[in-house]
Protein backbone atom coordinates (compact mmCIF):
# COMPACT_ATOMS: atom_id res chain seq x y z
CA UNK A 1 0.00 0.00 0.00
CA UNK A 2 2.93 2.35 0.75
CA UNK A 3 4.09 1.79 -2.82
CA UNK A 4 0.69 2.85 -4.20
CA UNK A 5 0.29 5.81 -1.86
CA UNK A 6 3.81 7.23 -1.73
CA UNK A 7 6.25 5.66 -4.16
CA UNK A 8 4.07 5.38 -7.25
CA UNK A 9 3.26 9.14 -7.29
CA UNK A 10 6.99 9.89 -6.99
CA UNK A 11 7.67 7.45 -9.83
CA UNK A 12 5.02 9.15 -11.99
CA UNK A 13 6.68 12.53 -11.32
CA UNK A 14 10.13 11.13 -12.18
CA UNK A 15 9.01 9.49 -15.44
CA UNK A 16 6.86 12.38 -16.70
CA UNK A 17 9.51 14.91 -15.66
CA UNK A 18 12.37 13.15 -17.47
CA UNK A 19 10.17 12.38 -20.50
CA UNK A 20 9.09 15.98 -21.04
CA UNK A 21 12.54 17.37 -20.30
CA UNK A 22 13.97 15.03 -22.95
CA UNK A 23 11.19 15.91 -25.41
CA UNK A 24 12.73 19.38 -25.95
CA UNK A 25 15.89 17.84 -27.41
CA UNK A 26 14.13 15.45 -29.83
CA UNK A 27 13.27 17.33 -33.05
CA UNK A 28 10.93 14.62 -34.39
CA UNK A 29 7.27 15.12 -35.45
CA UNK A 30 6.20 12.46 -32.93
CA UNK A 31 7.92 14.43 -30.17
CA UNK A 32 6.19 17.64 -31.27
CA UNK A 33 2.89 15.79 -31.38
CA UNK A 34 3.48 14.55 -27.83
CA UNK A 35 4.06 18.12 -26.65
CA UNK A 36 0.87 19.33 -28.34
CA UNK A 37 -1.17 16.54 -26.75
CA UNK A 38 0.45 17.10 -23.35
CA UNK A 39 -0.38 20.80 -23.45
CA UNK A 40 -4.01 19.90 -24.19
CA UNK A 41 -3.97 17.34 -21.38
CA UNK A 42 -2.62 19.93 -18.95
CA UNK A 43 -5.44 22.32 -19.88
CA UNK A 44 -8.02 19.58 -19.28
CA UNK A 45 -6.57 18.57 -15.91
CA UNK A 46 -6.29 22.29 -15.01
CA UNK A 47 -10.04 22.61 -15.61
CA UNK A 48 -10.62 20.02 -12.90
CA UNK A 49 -8.27 21.91 -10.58
CA UNK A 50 -10.64 24.88 -10.97
CA UNK A 51 -13.45 22.70 -9.61
CA UNK A 52 -11.39 22.17 -6.44
CA UNK A 53 -10.97 25.91 -5.90
CA UNK A 54 -14.54 26.85 -6.73
CA UNK A 55 -15.98 24.13 -4.50
CA UNK A 56 -13.99 25.55 -1.61
CA UNK A 57 -15.45 29.05 -2.27
CA UNK A 58 -18.98 27.58 -2.58
CA UNK A 59 -18.58 25.70 0.69
CA UNK A 60 -17.16 28.65 2.65
CA UNK A 61 -20.01 30.99 1.72
CA UNK A 62 -22.71 28.30 2.00
CA UNK A 63 -21.65 27.71 5.63
CA UNK A 64 -21.83 31.47 6.27
CA UNK A 65 -25.36 31.68 4.85
CA UNK A 66 -26.60 28.52 6.62
CA UNK A 67 -25.34 29.73 10.02
CA UNK A 68 -26.40 33.31 9.27
CA UNK A 69 -23.00 34.57 10.44
CA UNK A 70 -22.15 38.28 10.36
CA UNK A 71 -22.17 39.50 6.76
CA UNK A 72 -24.05 36.46 5.41
CA UNK A 73 -26.05 38.81 3.16
CA UNK A 74 -22.87 39.61 1.23
CA UNK A 75 -22.28 35.88 0.73
CA UNK A 76 -25.79 35.69 -0.69
CA UNK A 77 -24.94 38.52 -3.11
CA UNK A 78 -21.82 36.58 -4.14
CA UNK A 79 -23.91 33.47 -4.76
CA UNK A 80 -26.52 35.38 -6.77
CA UNK A 81 -23.80 37.03 -8.87
CA UNK A 82 -22.03 33.73 -9.50
CA UNK A 83 -25.09 31.59 -10.24
CA UNK A 84 -26.67 34.35 -12.32
CA UNK A 85 -23.52 34.69 -14.45
CA UNK A 86 -23.25 30.90 -14.84
CA UNK A 87 -26.93 30.62 -15.89
CA UNK A 88 -26.62 33.44 -18.41
CA UNK A 89 -23.30 32.08 -19.69
CA UNK A 90 -24.63 28.57 -20.24
CA UNK A 91 -27.75 29.97 -21.89
CA UNK A 92 -25.61 31.85 -24.45
CA UNK A 93 -23.06 28.99 -24.83
CA UNK A 94 -20.34 31.15 -23.29
CA UNK A 95 -20.41 33.64 -26.17
CA UNK A 96 -20.28 37.40 -25.55
CA UNK A 97 -21.57 38.22 -29.02
CA UNK A 98 -23.22 36.40 -31.89
CA UNK A 99 -22.83 37.87 -35.39
CA UNK A 100 -21.87 41.24 -33.92
CA UNK A 101 -24.83 41.40 -31.53
CA UNK A 102 -24.11 41.46 -27.81
CA UNK A 103 -25.54 38.49 -25.89
CA UNK A 104 -26.78 38.57 -22.29
CA UNK A 105 -23.39 37.11 -21.26
CA UNK A 106 -21.67 39.93 -23.14
CA UNK A 107 -23.91 42.40 -21.31
CA UNK A 108 -22.82 40.96 -17.94
CA UNK A 109 -19.19 41.23 -19.05
CA UNK A 110 -19.41 44.79 -20.44
CA UNK A 111 -21.72 46.41 -17.91
CA UNK A 112 -20.86 44.52 -14.72
CA UNK A 113 -17.46 42.84 -14.84
CA UNK A 114 -15.53 45.53 -16.72
CA UNK A 115 -16.76 48.48 -14.57
CA UNK A 116 -16.28 46.51 -11.34
CA UNK A 117 -12.79 45.35 -12.27
CA UNK A 118 -11.74 48.70 -13.71
CA UNK A 119 -12.94 50.67 -10.69
CA UNK A 120 -11.49 48.19 -8.21
CA UNK A 121 -8.03 48.66 -9.74
CA UNK A 122 -8.57 52.38 -10.32
CA UNK A 123 -9.12 53.14 -6.63
CA UNK A 124 -5.69 51.64 -6.01
CA UNK A 125 -4.33 54.81 -7.62
CA UNK A 126 -5.44 56.77 -4.55
CA UNK A 127 -4.00 54.27 -2.09
CA UNK A 128 -0.74 53.97 -3.99
CA UNK A 129 -0.46 57.75 -3.87
CA UNK A 130 -1.09 57.87 -0.12
CA UNK A 131 1.33 54.96 0.47
CA UNK A 132 3.91 56.83 -1.59
CA UNK A 133 3.48 59.95 0.50
CA UNK A 134 4.15 57.95 3.67
CA UNK A 135 7.01 55.78 2.43
CA UNK A 136 8.69 57.89 -0.22
CA UNK A 137 10.09 60.56 2.04
CA UNK A 138 13.76 60.58 1.18
CA UNK A 139 15.06 59.21 4.46
CA UNK A 140 18.14 57.60 2.89
CA UNK A 141 20.12 57.84 -0.33
CA UNK A 142 18.46 54.69 -1.68
CA UNK A 143 14.95 56.03 -0.93
CA UNK A 144 15.87 59.30 -2.65
CA UNK A 145 17.01 57.41 -5.77
CA UNK A 146 13.74 55.44 -5.78
CA UNK A 147 11.71 58.65 -5.38
CA UNK A 148 13.52 60.47 -8.20
CA UNK A 149 13.18 57.49 -10.58
CA UNK A 150 9.46 57.18 -9.81
CA UNK A 151 8.82 60.91 -10.34
CA UNK A 152 10.74 60.98 -13.64
CA UNK A 153 8.86 57.93 -14.98
CA UNK A 154 5.50 59.38 -13.89
CA UNK A 155 6.29 62.73 -15.52
CA UNK A 156 7.56 61.06 -18.67
CA UNK A 157 4.34 59.09 -19.19
CA UNK A 158 1.99 62.08 -19.50
CA UNK A 159 1.99 65.06 -21.91
CA UNK A 160 1.79 67.52 -19.01
CA UNK A 161 4.96 66.07 -17.46
CA UNK A 162 6.81 66.34 -20.76
CA UNK A 163 5.56 69.91 -21.13
CA UNK A 164 6.83 70.87 -17.67
CA UNK A 165 10.12 68.94 -17.90
CA UNK A 166 10.90 68.49 -21.62
CA UNK A 167 13.61 65.89 -20.98
CA UNK A 168 11.43 63.67 -18.78
CA UNK A 169 10.09 61.63 -21.73
CA UNK A 170 13.56 60.64 -22.97
CA UNK A 171 14.97 60.06 -19.48
CA UNK A 172 11.89 58.00 -18.57
CA UNK A 173 12.36 55.84 -21.67
CA UNK A 174 16.06 55.42 -20.85
CA UNK A 175 15.29 54.39 -17.27
CA UNK A 176 12.67 51.87 -18.43
CA UNK A 177 14.59 50.48 -21.43
CA UNK A 178 18.13 50.41 -20.03
CA UNK A 179 18.32 50.57 -16.21
CA UNK A 180 15.02 48.81 -15.53
CA UNK A 181 15.56 46.13 -18.15
CA UNK A 182 19.04 45.34 -16.80
CA UNK A 183 17.56 44.74 -13.32
CA UNK A 184 14.66 42.71 -14.74
CA UNK A 185 17.16 40.62 -16.68
CA UNK A 186 19.24 39.93 -13.58
CA UNK A 187 16.17 39.04 -11.52
CA UNK A 188 14.89 36.81 -14.35
CA UNK A 189 18.21 34.95 -14.48
CA UNK A 190 18.17 34.47 -10.68
CA UNK A 191 14.55 33.34 -10.57
CA UNK A 192 15.11 30.98 -13.50
CA UNK A 193 18.12 29.37 -11.81
CA UNK A 194 15.92 28.82 -8.74
CA UNK A 195 13.09 27.40 -10.87
CA UNK A 196 15.42 24.96 -12.59
CA UNK A 197 16.87 23.84 -9.25
CA UNK A 198 13.36 23.36 -7.84
CA UNK A 199 12.27 21.41 -10.92
CA UNK A 200 15.21 19.03 -10.49
CA UNK A 201 14.34 18.63 -6.79
CA UNK A 202 10.73 17.79 -7.71
CA UNK A 203 11.65 15.32 -10.45
CA UNK A 204 14.13 13.44 -8.24
CA UNK A 205 11.74 13.36 -5.28
CA UNK A 206 13.69 15.68 -2.96
CA UNK A 207 10.82 18.18 -2.87
CA UNK A 208 7.57 16.36 -2.06
CA UNK A 209 5.30 18.99 -0.51
CA UNK A 210 3.03 19.00 -3.59
CA UNK A 211 1.86 15.52 -2.59
CA UNK A 212 0.27 16.98 0.53
CA UNK A 213 0.22 15.56 4.03
CA UNK A 214 -2.03 12.83 5.33
CA UNK A 215 -1.32 9.23 6.16
CA UNK A 216 1.84 7.71 4.66
CA UNK B 1 -31.04 61.76 -32.72
CA UNK B 2 -31.65 57.98 -32.61
CA UNK B 3 -32.73 56.51 -29.28
CA UNK B 4 -30.25 54.20 -27.56
CA UNK B 5 -31.12 50.49 -27.26
CA UNK B 6 -32.87 49.59 -24.02
CA UNK B 7 -30.05 47.21 -22.90
CA UNK B 8 -27.48 50.02 -23.32
CA UNK B 9 -29.49 52.34 -21.09
CA UNK B 10 -29.97 49.65 -18.43
CA UNK B 11 -26.27 48.78 -18.82
CA UNK B 12 -25.27 52.41 -18.28
CA UNK B 13 -27.33 52.57 -15.08
CA UNK B 14 -25.87 49.29 -13.76
CA UNK B 15 -22.27 50.19 -14.70
CA UNK B 16 -22.59 53.66 -13.17
CA UNK B 17 -24.14 52.27 -9.98
CA UNK B 18 -21.45 49.64 -9.54
CA UNK B 19 -18.68 52.16 -10.27
CA UNK B 20 -20.04 54.57 -7.66
CA UNK B 21 -20.46 51.78 -5.09
CA UNK B 22 -16.77 50.88 -5.47
CA UNK B 23 -15.71 54.54 -5.37
CA UNK B 24 -17.62 54.91 -2.07
CA UNK B 25 -14.65 53.10 -0.47
CA UNK B 26 -12.68 56.32 -0.85
CA UNK B 27 -14.91 57.74 1.88
CA UNK B 28 -14.51 54.69 4.13
CA UNK B 29 -15.19 50.95 4.20
CA UNK B 30 -18.98 50.71 4.05
CA UNK B 31 -21.78 48.22 3.24
CA UNK B 32 -22.27 49.62 -0.27
CA UNK B 33 -18.67 48.88 -1.15
CA UNK B 34 -18.86 45.41 0.41
CA UNK B 35 -21.96 44.65 -1.65
CA UNK B 36 -20.21 45.61 -4.90
CA UNK B 37 -17.06 43.78 -3.82
CA UNK B 38 -18.91 40.50 -3.24
CA UNK B 39 -20.83 40.93 -6.48
CA UNK B 40 -17.51 41.41 -8.27
CA UNK B 41 -16.12 38.16 -6.85
CA UNK B 42 -19.34 36.30 -7.72
CA UNK B 43 -19.55 37.58 -11.29
CA UNK B 44 -15.82 37.00 -11.90
CA UNK B 45 -15.94 33.42 -10.61
CA UNK B 46 -19.10 32.75 -12.63
CA UNK B 47 -17.40 34.15 -15.72
CA UNK B 48 -14.30 31.97 -15.24
CA UNK B 49 -16.48 28.89 -14.69
CA UNK B 50 -18.44 29.48 -17.90
CA UNK B 51 -15.30 30.19 -19.93
CA UNK B 52 -13.51 27.11 -18.55
CA UNK B 53 -16.56 24.95 -19.21
CA UNK B 54 -16.77 26.21 -22.77
CA UNK B 55 -13.03 26.00 -23.52
CA UNK B 56 -12.11 22.83 -21.67
CA UNK B 57 -15.20 20.64 -21.36
CA UNK B 58 -16.88 21.50 -24.66
CA UNK B 59 -14.00 22.37 -27.02
CA UNK B 60 -11.20 20.19 -25.63
CA UNK B 61 -13.12 17.15 -24.40
CA UNK B 62 -16.70 16.67 -25.65
CA UNK B 63 -16.34 17.87 -29.25
CA UNK B 64 -13.05 16.02 -30.04
CA UNK B 65 -14.39 12.80 -28.50
CA UNK B 66 -17.86 12.95 -30.10
CA UNK B 67 -16.89 14.40 -33.49
CA UNK B 68 -13.37 12.98 -34.01
CA UNK B 69 -13.45 9.93 -31.75
CA UNK B 70 -10.34 11.03 -29.78
CA UNK B 71 -10.86 8.48 -27.02
CA UNK B 72 -7.35 9.14 -25.60
CA UNK B 73 -8.70 12.37 -24.14
CA UNK B 74 -10.51 10.28 -21.55
CA UNK B 75 -7.08 9.78 -19.88
CA UNK B 76 -6.65 13.44 -18.79
CA UNK B 77 -10.34 13.43 -17.81
CA UNK B 78 -9.67 10.41 -15.58
CA UNK B 79 -6.57 12.15 -14.14
CA UNK B 80 -8.66 15.24 -13.48
CA UNK B 81 -11.34 13.16 -11.78
CA UNK B 82 -8.65 11.70 -9.51
CA UNK B 83 -8.13 15.24 -8.18
CA UNK B 84 -11.68 15.28 -6.92
CA UNK B 85 -10.97 12.29 -4.66
CA UNK B 86 -9.66 14.97 -2.25
CA UNK B 87 -13.25 15.17 -1.04
CA UNK B 88 -13.36 11.47 -0.07
CA UNK B 89 -11.03 11.10 2.95
CA UNK B 90 -10.42 7.37 2.43
CA UNK B 91 -9.54 7.82 -1.24
CA UNK B 92 -7.83 11.22 -0.95
CA UNK B 93 -4.41 9.65 -1.56
CA UNK B 94 -5.44 8.90 -5.14
CA UNK B 95 -5.40 12.61 -5.91
CA UNK B 96 -1.61 12.39 -5.57
CA UNK B 97 -1.46 10.68 -8.98
CA UNK B 98 -3.06 13.71 -10.59
CA UNK B 99 -0.78 16.15 -8.79
CA UNK B 100 2.27 13.97 -9.51
CA UNK B 101 1.41 13.98 -13.21
CA UNK B 102 0.86 17.75 -13.44
CA UNK B 103 3.86 18.69 -11.31
CA UNK B 104 6.15 16.19 -13.04
CA UNK B 105 5.10 17.35 -16.48
CA UNK B 106 5.40 21.00 -15.48
CA UNK B 107 8.87 20.50 -14.02
CA UNK B 108 10.03 18.51 -17.07
CA UNK B 109 8.72 21.10 -19.51
CA UNK B 110 10.18 23.96 -17.46
CA UNK B 111 13.82 22.83 -17.22
CA UNK B 112 15.00 23.02 -20.86
CA UNK B 113 12.77 25.96 -21.74
CA UNK B 114 13.82 28.02 -18.73
CA UNK B 115 17.51 27.30 -19.33
CA UNK B 116 17.19 28.22 -22.99
CA UNK B 117 14.85 31.22 -22.90
CA UNK B 118 15.42 32.80 -19.53
CA UNK B 119 19.06 32.05 -18.73
CA UNK B 120 21.12 31.48 -21.89
CA UNK B 121 19.09 33.91 -24.04
CA UNK B 122 19.31 36.65 -21.39
CA UNK B 123 23.06 36.14 -20.95
CA UNK B 124 23.46 36.20 -24.73
CA UNK B 125 21.46 39.43 -25.07
CA UNK B 126 23.66 41.01 -22.41
CA UNK B 127 26.99 39.99 -23.96
CA UNK B 128 26.30 40.04 -27.71
CA UNK B 129 25.89 43.86 -28.13
CA UNK B 130 29.41 44.29 -26.70
CA UNK B 131 30.87 41.94 -29.31
CA UNK B 132 29.52 44.17 -32.08
CA UNK B 133 32.04 46.83 -31.00
CA UNK B 134 34.77 44.93 -32.80
CA UNK B 135 33.66 45.04 -36.46
CA UNK B 136 35.55 44.45 -39.72
CA UNK B 137 36.58 48.13 -39.82
CA UNK B 138 38.10 48.18 -36.36
CA UNK B 139 36.64 49.02 -32.96
CA UNK B 140 33.57 51.30 -32.92
CA UNK B 141 31.77 52.73 -29.93
CA UNK B 142 28.37 54.46 -30.01
CA UNK B 143 27.65 56.85 -27.14
CA UNK B 144 23.97 57.65 -27.82
CA UNK B 145 22.18 57.16 -24.51
CA UNK B 146 18.74 57.46 -26.11
CA UNK B 147 19.38 54.43 -28.32
CA UNK B 148 18.91 51.30 -26.12
CA UNK B 149 21.13 49.35 -28.54
CA UNK B 150 24.12 51.74 -28.25
CA UNK B 151 27.43 50.42 -26.89
CA UNK B 152 27.33 52.76 -23.90
CA UNK B 153 23.90 51.40 -22.92
CA UNK B 154 25.15 47.85 -23.51
CA UNK B 155 27.92 48.47 -20.95
CA UNK B 156 25.43 50.00 -18.49
CA UNK B 157 23.15 46.95 -18.91
CA UNK B 158 26.12 44.59 -18.34
CA UNK B 159 27.04 46.57 -15.24
CA UNK B 160 23.44 46.44 -13.97
CA UNK B 161 22.97 42.71 -14.60
CA UNK B 162 26.32 41.79 -13.00
CA UNK B 163 25.97 44.02 -9.94
CA UNK B 164 22.37 42.96 -9.19
CA UNK B 165 23.28 39.29 -9.60
CA UNK B 166 26.25 39.84 -7.28
CA UNK B 167 24.06 41.59 -4.72
CA UNK B 168 21.93 38.42 -4.47
CA UNK B 169 25.01 36.14 -4.34
CA UNK B 170 25.67 35.48 -0.68
CA UNK B 171 28.46 32.89 -0.94
CA UNK B 172 31.05 35.70 -0.99
CA UNK B 173 31.25 38.30 1.76
CA UNK B 174 30.22 41.76 0.51
CA UNK B 175 33.31 43.66 1.64
CA UNK B 176 35.97 45.73 -0.11
CA UNK B 177 35.40 45.69 -3.88
CA UNK B 178 32.47 43.31 -3.32
CA UNK B 179 30.76 45.92 -1.17
CA UNK B 180 31.10 48.55 -3.89
CA UNK B 181 29.64 46.17 -6.48
CA UNK B 182 26.76 45.22 -4.15
CA UNK B 183 26.05 48.92 -3.48
CA UNK B 184 25.89 49.51 -7.24
CA UNK B 185 23.44 46.62 -7.43
CA UNK B 186 21.25 48.24 -4.77
CA UNK B 187 21.33 51.50 -6.73
CA UNK B 188 20.13 49.74 -9.89
CA UNK B 189 17.45 47.89 -7.89
CA UNK B 190 16.15 51.11 -6.35
CA UNK B 191 15.93 52.83 -9.73
CA UNK B 192 14.06 49.80 -11.09
CA UNK B 193 11.65 49.70 -8.13
CA UNK B 194 11.02 53.42 -8.50
CA UNK B 195 10.41 53.04 -12.24
CA UNK B 196 8.11 50.07 -11.59
CA UNK B 197 6.19 52.09 -9.02
CA UNK B 198 5.84 55.10 -11.29
CA UNK B 199 4.71 52.92 -14.16
CA UNK B 200 2.09 51.17 -11.97
CA UNK B 201 0.75 54.48 -10.68
CA UNK B 202 0.30 55.76 -14.22
CA UNK B 203 -1.39 52.50 -15.29
CA UNK B 204 -3.86 52.88 -12.41
CA UNK B 205 -4.38 56.54 -13.35
CA UNK B 206 -5.19 55.42 -16.86
CA UNK B 207 -7.86 53.05 -15.46
CA UNK B 208 -9.21 55.84 -13.29
CA UNK B 209 -9.46 58.15 -16.31
CA UNK B 210 -11.31 55.36 -18.15
CA UNK B 211 -13.87 55.04 -15.36
CA UNK B 212 -14.32 58.81 -15.07
CA UNK B 213 -14.78 59.05 -18.85
CA UNK B 214 -17.57 56.47 -18.60
CA UNK B 215 -19.20 58.41 -15.76
CA UNK B 216 -19.09 61.62 -17.82
CA UNK B 217 -20.54 59.81 -20.84
CA UNK B 218 -23.34 58.32 -18.74
CA UNK B 219 -24.29 61.72 -17.38
CA UNK B 220 -25.79 62.41 -20.79
CA UNK B 221 -29.57 62.93 -21.10
CA UNK B 222 -29.82 60.09 -23.65
CA UNK B 223 -29.03 57.62 -20.85
CA UNK B 224 -31.33 59.37 -18.37
CA UNK B 225 -28.39 60.94 -16.48
CA UNK B 226 -27.58 57.89 -14.30
CA UNK B 227 -24.33 59.49 -13.06
CA UNK B 228 -26.19 62.44 -11.55
CA UNK B 229 -29.06 60.49 -9.98
CA UNK B 230 -26.98 57.57 -8.72
CA UNK B 231 -24.31 59.90 -7.30
CA UNK B 232 -26.99 61.65 -5.28
CA UNK B 233 -28.43 58.28 -4.22
CA UNK B 234 -24.99 56.96 -3.18
CA UNK B 235 -24.14 60.11 -1.20
CA UNK B 236 -27.58 59.98 0.45
CA UNK B 237 -27.15 56.31 1.35
CA UNK B 238 -23.68 56.97 2.81
CA UNK B 239 -25.09 59.87 4.81
CA UNK B 240 -27.89 57.69 6.22
CA UNK B 241 -25.46 54.86 7.01
CA UNK B 242 -23.13 57.29 8.81
CA UNK B 243 -26.05 58.69 10.82
CA UNK B 244 -27.26 55.22 11.76
CA UNK B 245 -23.71 54.32 12.77
CA UNK B 246 -23.57 57.33 15.11
CA UNK B 247 -26.94 56.52 16.67
CA UNK B 248 -25.95 52.89 17.31
CA UNK B 249 -22.54 52.95 19.03
CA UNK B 250 -20.53 49.78 18.47
CA UNK B 251 -21.00 46.95 20.97
CA UNK B 252 -17.86 46.86 23.09
CA UNK B 253 -18.62 43.44 24.61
Amino acid sequence: MIFLRRQLPLLITLVTGLLFAAQYYVPHPASEQMLTSATKWLQIVGGFALILGVTSLFHQHAVKIRRQEAGWGYSLVLYVGMLGTIAVGLWTNGKESVEGTMTAFGWVYNYMMVPLQGTMFAILAFFIASAAYRSFRAKSREAAVLLVAAVIVMMGRVPLGEYLIPLSGDVSSWILNVLNSSVRRAILIGVSLGAVALSFKIIFGVERSYLGGGKE
Amino acid sequence: MTALPFESIIGAWVATGLTLLIFSFLYKDNPLFKLAEHLYVGVSVGYVIVKTYDTVIIHLVVKPIVENGEIALLIPVAIGMLMLTRYVPKAAWMSRYAFAFIVGMGAGLAIPRTVSSFILKQVEDTIRPLLSMAGSDGVTFSMNLLNPASHLNAIIILLGVSSVLFYFFFSIEHSGVGKAVARTGILFLMISFGAGFGYTVMARMSLLIGRLTDLIEFSDASYGRPTVWLSLLTVGALFLLARRGREQPPDIH
